[in-house]
């Protein structure tokens, strides 16, 4: 493949002057990060879950007021560490937001939410925090 | 005239209803016992659901329908009905209104159990007003029949500083609540219990009726009932006792001594076992065989009622499960505990009976 044919090059060299001119003036070592962030992406991570959290518990605003717990509390049975799975009803393997916009569609009557959409990520961490430490078992039904 | 022929009917209807009875129920009281054989039908966890005006949730309408149906369909008639809890979901008014209109349609006398969906809205004011007292009892064929209220918990949790009632119904109705409050029967109520099952004979068969569990199996969901202990001491002189209790939306059983433990199903929607949460430890009776997992694509599975025979004082229960095979709970008088008629060892159990 000829780079400059596809104007490779010249895009990627401005993308890297962008990155450097918005860079601020001291260069951190992208390997090293000090108990400090880690605490601060903790805390961005735990913000997201209890986004989740409040997502879960009836914050999804769905007509017929009908919440995710209400079958599933502490998001029980929702077994995030079995997928993607065979999910037998739809025909495919399934990811977990699949199966959580069924729900939102079916039980809550809901609108369904974009896989990247910030609830549907809210919904993720908070459903795989009350899950975590358990095995990754994907394809288990 | 007319009532002489309304008799005639009346007269003509039982020896009709006796004629068609299966020879099993006919025959089947026990020597010893002093009881006539009957059977009665539970149905339980309805939460029914306002949304706005006339509209209501229609998925948790169509199971109360349904199991009413189906209760309609039995036969022999049920002596009675048992309703285990929970007709509504967040105890108001229009809830109950729609939940007990639906009820009308039930054929039988239905002796109703105080669920706490039914109660932190207005503490049972309104669910007392159209159905009575929410703790009796009445004897029926010589089984004496204990109905409790054992959704109570700490006054200082009742009485705190809600913002308004709706906010402590909501914090009751949230199961997972890390800041929920365990259910109990209560001081006053467990005196009332003493004085009443004084005058029971220790050979009577005696049948408590809860809304929660009156074991301790899982705190996190208030799959428990803080004064258990001291309500299972004041059954203990009795021969044989049984202990229904609704909530829980899934199979359980157990036998604590001289007490056997069946909970029923909900018509709304199960729940999941307390074990399938990573994050707790829970106390699920190892007697139990799970139900199976539920499918949820199939909106009854997992949900069912129940027909409950009392042959030998000790109840044999028998699950109608909406989207699964059904299942029976009998007791066994050798091994003196309740025992599915199917799966009794772990190689016996199918694959969505494994809950994790």
């Amino acid at each position: 493949m000829n780079p400059r044919r596809y104007g490779l090059a010249p895009a990627g060299l401005s993308f890297g002057l962008v990155l450097l001119s918005s860079c601020p003036s001291h260069f951190a070592r992208a390997d090293e990060f000090t108990k400090e962030d880690l605490a601060r992406w903790q805390q961005e991570y735990m913000t997201v879950v209890d986004q989740g959290d409040r997502l879960f518990h009836g914050g999804l605003g769905n007509p017929n007021t009908v919440s995710c717990d209400q079958c599933h509390p502490n998001a029980a049975n929702t077994h995030p560490e079995t997928y993607p799975k065979f999910q037998k009803q739809l025909g495919k393997v399934a990811v977990l937001g699949e199966m959580i916009n069924w729900c939102i569609m079916n039980p809550l009557e809901g609108e369904v939410l974009a896989l990247d959409d910030p609830n549907m990520i809210a919904l993720q961490a908070y459903i795989l925090h009350e899950r975590r430490g358990v095995a990754l078992v994907p394809g288990r039904h | 005239m007319s009532m002489n022929r309304r008799r005639f009917l009346k007269a003509g209807g039982t020896l009709l209803a006796a004629g068609t009875l299966p020879i099993s129920i006919v025959n089947a009281s026990f020597g010893r016992s002093a009881h006539e054989s009957f059977s009665f039908a539970y149905i339980s966890d309805s939460h029914i659901t306002h949304i706005k005006g006339n509209e209501f949730v229609r998925n948790w309408d169509r199971g109360l329908i349904r199991a009413i149906s189906e209760c309609n369909l039995l036969t022999p008639r049920p002596d009675f009905i048992i309703y285990g809890g929970d007709l509504a979901q967040l105890g108001t008014p229009e809830e109950i209104d729609h939940a007990l209109d639906l009820m009308g349609g039930l054929r039988g006398k239905v002796h109703y159990v105080m669920g706490e969906h039914d109660y932190y809205l207005d503490l049972g004011e309104y669910w007392r007003k159209q159905l009575g007292p929410d703790h009796y009892s009445f004897d029926h064929k010589g089984v004496h029949f204990v109905v409790l209220n054992s959704i109570l918990t700490y006054d200082t949790w009742t009485h705190g500083p809600w913002e308004t009632p709706m906010a402590r119904m909501k914090a009751m109705a949230r199961l997972d609540n890390p800041n929920g409050s365990p259910f109990m029967v209560g001081a006053a109520q467990r005196e009332w219990l003493r004085r009443d099952l004084d005058r029971v004979n220790r050979n009577t068969p005696v049948v408590v009726i809860s809304h929660s569990p009156l074991q301790k199996i899982f705190k996190g969901w208030n799959f428990w009932t803080e004064d258990a202990e001291e309500i299972q001491a004041l059954l203990k002189r009795f021969k044989t006792v049984t202990v229904l209790y609704g909530h829980v939306h899934q199979i359980q059983y157990n036998q604590i001594g001289n007490i056997s433990f069946h909970a029923v199903m909900a018509t709304a929607w199960p729940w999941p076992y307390p074990a399938s949460y990573a994050q707790a430890e829970s106390h699920l009776p190892k007697l139990t065989i799970e139900m199976n997992r539920a499918d949820p694509f199939f909106e009854r599975d997992a949900t069912g009622w129940q027909m409950i025979n009392l042959q030998t004082g000790n109840v044999d229960m028998h699950y109608l499960l909406a989207d699964n095979r059904n299942r029976s709970v009998v007791f066994d008088r050798k091994l003196k505990r309740p025992l599915d008629a199917r799966y009794r060892a772990d190689a016996d159990r199918i694959p969505p009976q494994v809950h994790f």
